[in-house]
């Protein structure tokens, strides 16, 4: 910041809307929810990452039992699902750029279709966890399958549940965000000058949908 | 120094501006929806005074029961209560919030030159989600209260039947307030320095805050996965920490310690922080060797995050491990030596002031010097074999933290308090208070490193008659240090019902915060100040004022 | 210094005790000279540089490079020199020499399991003969324990599904205390063993006698002792209920019914029998599965079986 070429009057006295009190400018305003996105973004890939990592101890430890386990998984569900989402990170993109280009239909159009792209990976999922919930595939003491299985199984089914729920969460939180995004994008919010909540909500989403891509060949494809 | 466009403060001591930020709203919900961050650290502030109370208590009965061998007062199931609570109350509901959430908040944005941190709602948001934790943690407490230890180690945190896992869950969401505080701090300090505030020209309680928030973001995360972990454990024998299921205890020690090492340094670099402000203004001197201070914080917190296995040097980790964070964690004492001494240098020829906050942080340096020391012997090898969950670490981890962060947290409050609520509190029962502290925190705390060394382990309910003598000054100590606790709460508080007397500036402080009215008007600057000086510059004649409108 | 080490430290029991003594010291002194230091600048500096009057300081030094550079790098020389040491003998702690008396040592909330080599097996106390260095293998049967014995200045996490090992050389005869120092819950603080150093001889006696509680404890007691820590109580029950051997209650005195059809009386002989030669005589409907305690028994320890099986009629 330079020493003094900065407005020092208590109130600037055009305050331009979507800009809050305590800022001087709208590129402050930004520039600090991006740093502050990011932060929380780290925080997001650590806690999954605490995951990732016990999973992978207790894959080494019980490498045959997570290989036979991943079998009753179904790659054709979770390839869809992949699909599902990296579209959906597309329409995300599509959504910022129309923010930014100031075409209103446009973004309103993108944010619908991530939203209905974020309800079918739900759906898929459901459908996936009805499956294992029949069949008894479930985590820790709730582990009642009767077919052969080797004694460690049970452990792979924790971790899915707990990887794919804790996803899940985030997807439905997502949907939550994006949701709020399309209401305010209707109602005319966003300008070229003020996208910011649009550009946030879409870095969120990313890391949603990166997340996925860790956690599909990390549990359906072990080979 | 730092200036600000206008100098000319309109309210003189004793009369209340009519726009002071205590003042500018009225009402209940005032507070509870305020986005001003100046009243989310004061209520910060009484919540986190609450817990350490509430934490106070239950110290004072777990000393009151190690008065004898046996039972004093209270069985061993009780006893195990105490001592648990004790700690999970002090490390998650007090200390880690303690500094920066009440005084980091209200002081931050004043020091940088802000008007409010970058996001006021998930401010509030942060400080409603702690109370929300702390009602958990509360009803932890009452529905039969947890039995582990502060450090939940599995396997017998997974088969208690205590509440272990509403505790759990309540750490879990105290670790989101402590995210978001974190978050916000980062993205204020990046953005919203006034104009003219370089990072080098930063105040080190910024720098202090800064490398915690750092620390906030990168540590609690993995906390809480692992509390979700002991939960899933607990509720659905999921078998990660589980040796019967095939899973390995100490694996969660390994999770549980890669947050809580680093968070040593959350509850002790805003202490350190504070010392780096109150040190220069009593001595009236530019701090001495201001990068080397700033730096090591952020080497600090990064290295870190490389030691966490010192906890788990008698657990059965290979050798070579143990070689690894025994040598990480040497490295680590070197940037607090470092401060220490540029403080004892800072010191040198300046014009010592012996006010309270100053003593405090006079007692910050000796206290904090011998819990950092005694860390010496715990972090070599072959010495916490014999040391490990002796009270010699109970010792060691009091007197950095009672010593070094309750100490500066203390002194903090007592250079900010005038700043805060605009009143000067009695600096005679500031200076009784200050010695009983003195004297009963040493009473308490030195024989137990005496009592480790030979040989007494930790959490232990009963004990050999041999240990009796030492306990015995511990538990006479612990009524001093809470005698000069209460004194000090009782003249903070008899300070609040006078009138409005502190000057802006009290005790000659340089930074930003010093230029505002005590207390700060609601927006907190008449006018955005500019700074073209050093943070700490006390040369006697200020270069004038650079023309600001 | 050695008064101030008598102060903090217990008595040495082994050489590593001593060892581990020297280098605690010097870790004293370094610490206690950086404190003194440390208090002596600031009482100093409080004292000469108060403030008199509205004073402004002496002087405005910002920086030395040359003074920082020597309080990082002295402190930095002087910790490496710590942790070099510290883990020379963390190696020394912790690596046992091969010909060490090895003892299985289980930990249970709340009590101390021992077996040694000859399949003898004691609850809360260990004899070990001076100058030989033992090795106990631990593992515990329900949450993490830890083996501490001060005088010894040892201590080792004893963790559930898994093995961890310490060794220690006995050079002190006499009573040496063994706490447990990883939180287990209620007992916790009472968990607490004995190691007895004795010389060979004693060592001998006591292998061959037990020690003088046993010695000197009536037979039915000792037996019933026996019974629960022999692990009698698995198979035979007191009470006529039926487990994988046949009850003890009414057995003494009665006639028992083989399964090759004989019967025989059960007399002191044919009860000292069973225990040591099991497989000689089966008693009908049972199976042959009862082990052998031939050598693992002391004679007293059979006498005082033999009468607690008398006693439940
Ligand atoms: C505020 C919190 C805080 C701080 C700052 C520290 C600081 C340090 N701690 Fe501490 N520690 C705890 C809180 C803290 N600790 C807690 C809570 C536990 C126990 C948890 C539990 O089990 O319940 C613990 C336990 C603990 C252990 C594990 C003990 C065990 O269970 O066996 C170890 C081992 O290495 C350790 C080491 C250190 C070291 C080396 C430092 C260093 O950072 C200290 C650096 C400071 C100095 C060295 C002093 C100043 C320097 C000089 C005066 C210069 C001269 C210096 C030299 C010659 C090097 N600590
Ligand atoms: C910040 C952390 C913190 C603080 C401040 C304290 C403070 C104290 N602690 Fe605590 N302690 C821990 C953290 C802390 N402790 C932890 C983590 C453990 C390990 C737990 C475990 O093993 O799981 C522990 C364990 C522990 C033990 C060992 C128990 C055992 O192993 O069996 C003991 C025993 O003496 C003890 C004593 C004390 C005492 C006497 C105080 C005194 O300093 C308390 C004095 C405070 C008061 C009396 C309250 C007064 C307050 C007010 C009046 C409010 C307003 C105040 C102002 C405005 C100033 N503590
Ligand atoms: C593994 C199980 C097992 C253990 C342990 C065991 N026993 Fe037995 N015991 C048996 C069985 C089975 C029989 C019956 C078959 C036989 O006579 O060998 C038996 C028979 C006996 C008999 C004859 C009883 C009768 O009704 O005629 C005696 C006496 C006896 N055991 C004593 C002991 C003593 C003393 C111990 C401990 C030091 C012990 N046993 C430990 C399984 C066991
Ligand atoms: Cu066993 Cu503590
Ligand atoms: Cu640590």
């Amino acid at each position: 910041m330079s020493d003094s070429a900065i407005s020092t009057t208590e109130h600037a006295p055009e305050h331009p809307p979507g800009l809050q009190h305590h800022f001087a400018e709208m590129e402050q305003q930004a520039d600090s929810a991006k740093i502050g996105m990011w932060a929380f973004l780290v925080t997001e890939v650590l806690l999954f990452g605490g995951l990732f990592v016990g999973y992978g101890i207790m894959h080494a430890r019980f490498t045959e039992a997570f290989a036979s386990a991943h079998h009753h998984l179904d790659r054709v569900m979770g390839t869809l699902n992949t699909v599902i989402l990296l579209t959906s990170s597309w329409t995300m993109v599509m959504a910022v750029s129309s923010a930014r280009a100031g075409k209103q239909k446009n973004l309103v159009r993108y944010l619908t279709v991530t939203l209905l792209l974020a309800g079918a990976f739900l759906v898929v999922k459901y459908l996936e966890y009805s499956h294992k919930f029949h069949e008894g595939l479930l985590p820790g003491r709730f582990y009642t399958y009767a077919g052969p299985h080797l004694p460690e199984e049970f452990l792979f089914f924790s971790f899915y549940f707990m990887m794919t729920g804790l996803h899940g969460l985030h997807v439905l939180a997502g949907m939550i965000v994006i949701s709020w995004l399309l209401r305010r994008a209707i109602r005319g919010d966003f300008s070229p000058s003020y996208y910011n909540p649009v550009d946030m909500g879409g870095l969120y989403w990313h890391l949603v949908d990166i997340i996925w891509i860790y956690l599909f060949p990390l549990i359906y494809l072990i080979s | 120094m730092a200036d600000v466009a206008s100098t000319s403060h309109p309210m003189a001591a004793g009369e209340p501006a009519a726009t002071n930020y205590l003042k500018a709203e009225r009402g209940f919900k005032s507070w509870i929806f305020t986005l001003d961050h100046k009243r989310i650290g004061v209520m910060y502030l009484w919540s986190v005074l609450l817990m350490f109370l509430l934490g106070g208590i239950f110290a004072m009965l777990v000393r009151l029961e190690l008065l004898t061998p046996g039972k004093t007062i209270m069985e061993a199931d009780t006893y195990n209560r105490m001592f648990t609570l004790h700690g999970a109350v002090m490390i998650f509901l007090f200390i880690i919030p303690a500094i920066p959430a009440s005084l980091g908040n209200f002081v931050l944005p004043l020091m940088l030159g802000a008007k409010d941190v970058a996001f006021p709602r998930l401010n509030l948001a942060s400080y409603w989600i702690y109370v929300i934790g702390a009602v958990f943690g509360v009803v932890a407490m009452v529905t039969g209260g947890v039995d582990t230890g502060w450090t939940f180690y599995t396997p017998y945190s997974t088969t208690s039947s205590t509440s272990v896992t509403t505790m759990t869950f309540a750490a879990f969401v105290l670790g989101f307030s402590s995210i978001f505080t974190g978050v916000n701090f980062i993205a204020t300090i990046h953005r919203l320095r006034a104009p003219g505030m370089t990072w080098f020209k930063t105040p080190l309680f910024v720098w202090g805050i800064y490398a915690t928030a750092i620390i906030q973001v990168l540590a609690t995360p993995i906390l809480g996965i692992t509390l979700v972990l002991l939960m899933m454990e607990r509720v659905f024998s999921v078998g990660i920490f589980d040796p019967r299921l095939g899973g390995d205890p100490v694996l969660f020690q390994h999770f549980f310690w890669f947050y809580s090492h680093p968070a040593v340094y959350i509850m002790i670099l805003p202490g350190m922080a504070i010392i780096s402000e109150i040190i220069p203004t009593f001595s009236r001197k530019n701090i001495f060797g201001y990068r080397a201070i700033a730096y090591s914080s952020v080497a600090i917190a990064f290295i870190s995050f490389l030691v966490w296995g010192h906890h788990m040097f008698v657990s059965g980790q290979s050798e070579l491990a143990s070689a690894v964070f025994s040598f990480l964690t040497f490295l680590v004492a070197i940037p607090s030596g470092v401060k220490v001494f540029n403080w004892l240098a800072t010191m040198y020829k300046g014009s010592i002031d012996l006010k309270a906050p100053m003593l405090y942080a006079i007692m910050f340096l000796m206290l904090f010097a011998i819990g950092g020391l005694t860390g010496l012997f715990l972090g070599a090898l072959a010495t916490d074999i014999h040391l490990h969950d002796t009270y010699f670490v109970v010792a060691h981890f009091h007197f950095v933290m009672v010593g070094g962060t309750v100490i500066a947290f203390i002194g903090g409050l007592h250079y900010w308090w005038p700043k805060m609520f605009g009143r000067m509190y009695s600096e005679k029962w500031a200076r009784i208070a200050a010695v009983l502290i003195f004297i009963g925190f040493n009473v308490t705390f030195l024989p137990q490193f005496v009592l480790g060394t030979r040989g007494m382990p930790r959490r232990y309910y009963n004990y050999l008659d041999q240990f009796q003598p030492l306990h015995a000054f511990s538990t006479v100590g612990s009524w001093i240090l809470g005698l000069g606790l209460f004194i000090v709460l009782g003249y903070l508080l008899a300070s609040l019902r006078k009138r409005y007397d502190a000057p802006p500036n009290p005790w000659g402080g340089t930074t930003l915060e010093w230029t505002t009215s005590s207390p700060p008007i609601a927006h907190n600057f008449e006018h955005v100040p500019v700074v073209t000086r050093e943070p700490y510059d006390h040369s006697p004649a200020p270069a004038p004022a650079p023309a600001g409108d | 210094m050695n008064w101030l080490k008598s102060i903090l430290l217990p008595a040495q029991g082994t050489a590593y005790a001593a060892e581990h003594d020297t280098f605690f010291m010097f870790i004293v002194a370094l610490t206690a000279f950086f404190f003194l230091l440390i208090t002596a600048l600031v009482v100093f500096f409080v004292w000469r540089y108060r403030r008199r009057g509205d004073s402004p300081a002496e002087s405005q030094v910002t920086h030395n490079t040359r003074l920082e550079i020597v309080w990082s790098v002295i402190p930095l020389i002087l910790v490496m020199i710590i942790f070099a040491w510290g883990f020379h003998d963390y190696m020394n702690a912790y690596t046992a020499p091969g010909d060490a008396l090895e003892i299985q040592v289980t930990a249970k909330q709340w009590i101390w399991q021992f077996e040694y080599p000859d399949g003898m097996r004691t609850v809360n106390e260990i004899h070990v003969p001076i100058g030989r260095p033992v090795r106990l293998v631990m593992s515990s049967e329900d949450v993490i324990h830890s083996f501490f014995v001060p005088s010894f200045r040892i201590k080792k996490d004893v963790v559930p599904g898994m093995y961890t090992d310490l060794w220690f050389l006995p050079e002190a005869e006499g009573e040496h205390t063994l706490f447990c120092a990883e939180y287990c819950g209620r007992g916790h603080s009472d968990m607490l063993g004995k190691i007895y150093v004795d010389s060979e001889e004693k060592f001998r006696e006591w292998q061959e006698l037990g020690d003088e509680r046993t010695r000197t404890m009536p037979l039915a007691e000792l037996g019933a002792l026996l019974y629960e820590s022999r692990g009698c109580s698995t198979c035979h029950s007191l009470d006529g209920s039926r487990r994988d051997g046949p009850s003890f209650k009414g057995v003494f005195g009665h006639e028992v019914k083989l399964s090759d059809g004989t019967t025989v009386l059960a007399d002191e002989n044919y009860i000292r029998e069973s225990i040591l030669e099991p497989q000689a005589k089966i008693v009908s409907s049972f199976e042959g599965i009862m082990p052998t305690f031939q050598g693992l028994l002391r004679e007293r320890e059979v006498k005082a079986l033999i009468e607690f099986v008398k006693e439940q009629q």
